[in-house]
């Protein structure tokens, strides 16, 4: 019974990765560039949940549509002014544009902020929802609801809006798109955009289970490609996927192994994917 | 540089003399002493490291002012180590060729050592205010000073505070899961609770240890593992950040131990522990060195601090941090020179009474290590860090085992 | 990732090395220990780059956990050290080998399975991360305690053991850096060197024209990592201690990146360059904003700086450099 209280609060926690690990695989699989900042846009929405909930008071899941709205304009204009011109030249220049995108943020955020964790006061924070012997952690119960309410939408974005379909075409052939007359520029800016709005709402969730400090980023970017990868690149239902296999697998190791290793675990999945399946357990080979 | 006394001054001197004589730790001091020695302060303002680094700023703000106003004659020159022993060392070298007369820092062991290096080849005294790691004093360096804990004295004084908390409530639990940070000092201070606890007459044993990645965000597993021992004890070895972590997934998870005990890490009585958790932070206890309230100059320290830094919890780092640069102040009068050579004499010599911190007065053995250094045993009562043990130095009683997390008020 | 293609170098630009090696020689005779000890980290930085610069500037493929084999190194010469007193010119070469073999192992695994691009560079920085975690556990060289070098007397220099001032390591380390400076010269202009700047610039070309294009990049990788694994020997001997949290961080990683792609990708002087400036940027920094105790105020201009000249200047400011000061004929 107690594992099969860690797994699910590894699924649900796997959820709300999926969620972030979602917003980069919109981003790398239609504009194929490496976001290295994605950490870093997460805890740029974590620390705008802070603030907003600290001076309103609304909780974070309220203030999730706004605060995904905000990302969503923020993704755009930086690939409409600053990404744009890279998605054609080598990794390693896009690379450390995107580190130098992330270390600015991470700079601007210790500045404003300090160095200190934040987090936000629920008052049912440590409530716990009893399901006969399972105990559930009702916030990690709501964070992984928002995450699967956030991931359909994405989804029925892409399914049913033309720009969603447009933006699924440019991803399969960029040369077709263009020829077939779609603005590829505003397309592009739309998605990433779309990218971090994911990425926003997953900040969203996110802090309702952690606390947000300047550094946590790196981690986060890591872990995102991870999941990405795992899952497979341009597949949706794969990012999910691949959050909850990271979540659970993480609970699991931590638990049967030892606690320290659980990063190392993802590590080695990654690896162990990256040789033996690299194009994820549900991409398109 | 030479003062000729004249006749005026010298009648004017001896009436003065008796007077300043008669003043606490003022030793006469005609000449020299006037200008003030230059210190070096290096603390990892910025990174990682960079909260514990800037509350122990305020303490050196502190010192800047309240050392010269006693007597004094210091002056200090702030450094950044960035919580990176590579840019400890670059500052190092900087202060010195900026003429420092003495270094004092720097919280972290990586970075003091790296400071310490470079102080024990330029022949510049080193003052080391926090740093815990045993190796520092072990390499016999001449020109370190450390008024700090190691890790294993650390160890050795918090597990010795357990028999007393035991004796003081009249409780003797049978079992303890230990839950320790993966880091450097997590892991000194299991090597020697280790090494301790077969000699340490404890009544419990530890059924389960549980270490976990300090930069772990989410603590959940770990704390099932420890409510799956079922121990009586909760004992910890923890930083900040985990221990709130930690704290909340106990209540999430319904885990209600006799008592959480640090045998002597921080986070459970830091500013940010209480503001975070308000009432689940109450009656978690900690043994370690703390200002001591029920002496003076400590009295003192606390009010100027409570007073400049409302809100803020004066910890034992900021503590620590003033004990060292009043070090300092007090070897230079005594030297009356602050020449590497005379500052070395002065400090080895060092013995001040009316300091900060619990414990007898401040000396330093032939390693440069001060190993007089108690832990005591601190609880949160009512939102504050209170020591209730040793006697001695209490200010309350120590209430173990600790109400559940429902029963808070 | 462009370079200049294979050349002698000019005789000014000779002229001009010269010039640079000559006053690098003099300055720890004239110049304070402060600035020394901040040579010390401009040379640590050059030679990584420089070593990294061997497999991704020349051959192409982007490595971003290259402080795995700082690590490797660091740790083998100093374990052996510390644990059967082997002297570090032993050790160091031991830990020269360890990385090779690490390199060419994930080299090979990768390049066997096709992973490329930015799926490698990631696979590097799963490894150096997994050996990272695997060294917080490793007990016989510290694990998270920590691995210390005992340090004796430091009044007189020791190279033999490499204990010493920073003035010692100074001159070895300027040493280092001239001799990859000089081994990279070397190889570009053999054929080995020209496959790898083929397979850089179109490998499919490259494997239809003949090259065995696997085994070249597997070398490149053997070497490079074997080049930084000797930096990381003296890093160890300098800095006395060592925590798996420094020597395998992904921030190492990083740093050992940017020099070499600031200054100039694939270009033979390129890193050197790059570490100068990047140095002296980070300390004017430290001390323009050093009355302003505002935490993060100099990270913030260290990445608003990247950014510009990856804006402005891509393929790094060597390129443009040597155009403005005329050693574009035939330099590099």
């Amino acid at each position: 019974m107690l594992y099969l209280n860690i797994i699910i609060a590894g699924l649900l926690t796997g959820l709300v990765y999926g969620l972030m690990a979602l917003g980069l695989s919109v981003i790398f699989g239609v504009i194929r560039v490496v976001n290295f900042a994605h950490g870093e846009m997460m805890v740029m929405a974590m620390y705008a949940v802070y603030l907003a909930n600290t001076f309103t008071g609304i909780d974070p899941l309220l203030l999730l549509p706004l605060v995904a709205l905000a990302l969503f304009g923020f993704g755009y204009a930086l690939q409409r002014l600053l990404i744009n011109r890279y998605i054609t030249r080598p990794e390693h220049e896009q690379f450390l544009l995107l580190l130098a995108v992330a270390t600015i943020i991470t700079a601007s955020l210790l500045m404003g902020f300090g160095p200190d964790a934040r987090n936000v006061q629920l008052g049912y924070a440590y409530d716990s929802f009893q399901i006969g012997a399972l105990l559930l952690d009702k916030v990690r119960v709501f964070a992984a609801a928002g995450a699967a309410a956030g991931t359909a939408a994405l989804w029925a974005f892409f399914r049913f809006t033309r720009t969603g379909k447009a933006i699924r075409a440019c991803a399969d052939n960029h040369f077709a798109a263009q020829v077939v007359g779609l603005d590829v520029k505003r397309l592009y800016a739309v998605t990433f955009g779309l990218g971090a709005a994911c990425v926003g709402a997953a900040g969203c969730l996110m802090l309702l289970l952690v606390d947000v400090q300047p550094y946590i980023s790196t981690d986060y970017t890591l872990l995102a490609f991870i999941i990405v990868i795992l899952g497979g690149l341009g597949s949706m239902p794969g990012a999910l996927l691949g959050g909850v296999i990271v979540g659970v697998s993480e609970a699991v190791s931590g638990f049967v192994i030892e606690p320290s290793f659980k990063s190392a675990f993802s590590f080695g999945l990654l690896i162990l994917v990256l040789l033996v399946r690299p194009q994820g357990l549900l991409g398109r080979a | 540089m030479t003062y000729r006394i004249t006749r005026r001054e010298f009648g004017l001197g001896a009436a003065a003399g008796g007077a300043v004589l008669a003043a606490p730790g003022i030793i006469g001091s005609a000449h020299a002493a006037n200008k003030p020695i230059k210190i070096g302060s290096l603390l990892p303002r910025s990174g990682y490291e960079g909260i514990i680094g800037q509350g122990c700023q305020r303490a050196v703000d502190l010192a800047k002012r309240m050392l010269p106003e006693m007597g004094y004659a210091i002056e200090v020159v702030d450094a950044d180590t960035e919580s990176k022993p590579e840019v400890a060392r670059t500052q190092a070298e900087k202060l010195i060729s900026e003429g420092v007369d003495i270094l004092v820092g720097a919280f972290d062991s990586g970075q003091t050592f790296s400071i310490a290096q470079v102080a024990e080849q330029r022949g510049v005294p080193f003052v080391i205010n926090i740093g815990s790691d045993p190796a520092i004093t072990e390499q016999g360096y001449k020109f370190i000073f450390r008024n700090f804990p190691t890790s294993v004295m650390l160890g050795t004084n918090g597990l010795a505070r357990f028999n007393d908390l035991f004796a003081a409530t009249h409780t003797s639990p049978k079992t303890a899961v230990l839950m320790i940070v993966n880091d450097t000092f997590g892991q000194t201070m299991l090597k020697g609770i280790n090494a301790l606890m077969p000699k340490a007459n404890l009544p419990f044993h530890i059924v389960e240890t549980i270490s976990y990645d300090p930069q772990a965000k989410d603590l959940s597993i770990e704390v099932a593992k420890a409510k799956a021992a079922k121990a009586d004890i909760h004992m910890v070895v923890t930083r900040l950040n985990d221990a709130i972590l930690m704290v909340r997934e106990m209540v999430k998870q319904r885990y209600e131990p006799m008592g959480i005990i640090s045998p002597g890490s921080p986070g459970m009585y830091q500013t940010q522990f209480m503001k975070v958790l308000g009432k689940y932070a109450d009656y978690a206890i900690t043994n370690i060195p703390w200002i001591d309230p029920k002496q003076s100059f400590a009295h003192t320290f606390q009010a100027t601090w409570d007073k400049a830094y409302p809100g803020e919890v004066c910890t034992l780092d900021a503590g620590f941090t003033f004990e060292g640069f009043l070090i300092i102040g007090d070897a230079y009068k005594r030297a009356g020179s602050a020449k590497p050579q005379a500052m070395v004499e002065a400090l080895k010599a060092t013995n001040i009474k009316d300091r900060i911190m619990i414990g007898g007065p401040i000396t330093f053995n032939e390693k440069g290590q001060n190993v007089n250094l108690p832990s005591g045993v601190l609880q949160i009562q009512h939102g504050k860090p209170t020591v209730v043990l040793p006697e001695q130095y209490s200010e309350a009683k120590p209430v173990f085992p600790v109400p559940g997390w429902s029963k808070r008020a | 990732m462009r370079g200049a293609g294979p050349v002698a170098l000019s005789p000014r630009t000779a002229l001009a090395l010269a010039g640079f090696v000559a006053i690098m020689v003099v300055l720890p005779f004239i110049a304070n220990d402060y600035i020394v000890s901040v040579l010390v980290v401009v040379l640590f930085s050059a030679y990584f780059g420089q070593s990294w610069n061997i497999i991704t500037g020349f051959t192409g493929q982007l490595s971003l956990g290259h402080a795995l084999y700082v690590g490797l190194g660091a740790y083998t010469s100093a374990a052996l050290f510390v644990h059967f007193d082997l002297s570090p010119w032993l050790g160091m070469p031991a830990g020269m080998a360890v990385a090779a073999i690490a390199g060419s192992l994930i080299a090979a695994l990768s390049f066997r399975f096709r992973v490329g691009g930015v799926y490698f560079a990631l696979l590097t920085i799963a490894f150096s991360e997994f050996v990272r975690i695997l060294f917080d556990h490793f007990k016989w060289v510290g694990a998270t305690e920590g691995l210390f070098l005992p340090v004796a007397n430091l009044a007189h220099d020791d190279p033999l053991h490499l204990r010493g001032s920073p003035t010692m390591f100074y001159y070895f380390l300027l040493a280092l850096t001239l001799g990859v400076l000089g081994l990279s010269h070397l190889l570009l202009n053999r054929r080995v060197g020209y496959y790898w700047q083929a397979i850089r610039e179109d490998e499919e070309a490259a494997q239809a024209l003949g090259i065995d294009v696997f085994r070249c990049k597997v070398m490149a990788m053997a070497l490079s990592a074997a080049l930084t694994a000797l930096g990381g020997g003296f890093l160890a001997f300098y800095d006395n201690n060592l925590y798996p949290d420094t020597a395998f961080s992904l921030g190492r990683s990083i740093e050992i990146i940017t020099a070499p792609i600031i200054g100039g990708l694939g270009t033979l002087f390129g890193p050197i360059l790059g570490a100068f400036l990047l140095t002296s940027l980070g300390e004017t920094m430290t001390n323009l904003t050093s009355g302003w105790e505002i935490a993060g105020l100099k990270q913030w201009f260290y990445g608003a700086a990247l950014l510009l000249i990856v804006a402005l200047l891509p393929s790094g400011i060597w390129p443009w450099l040597r155009r403005v000061i005329g050693l574009e004929e035939s330099g590099r």
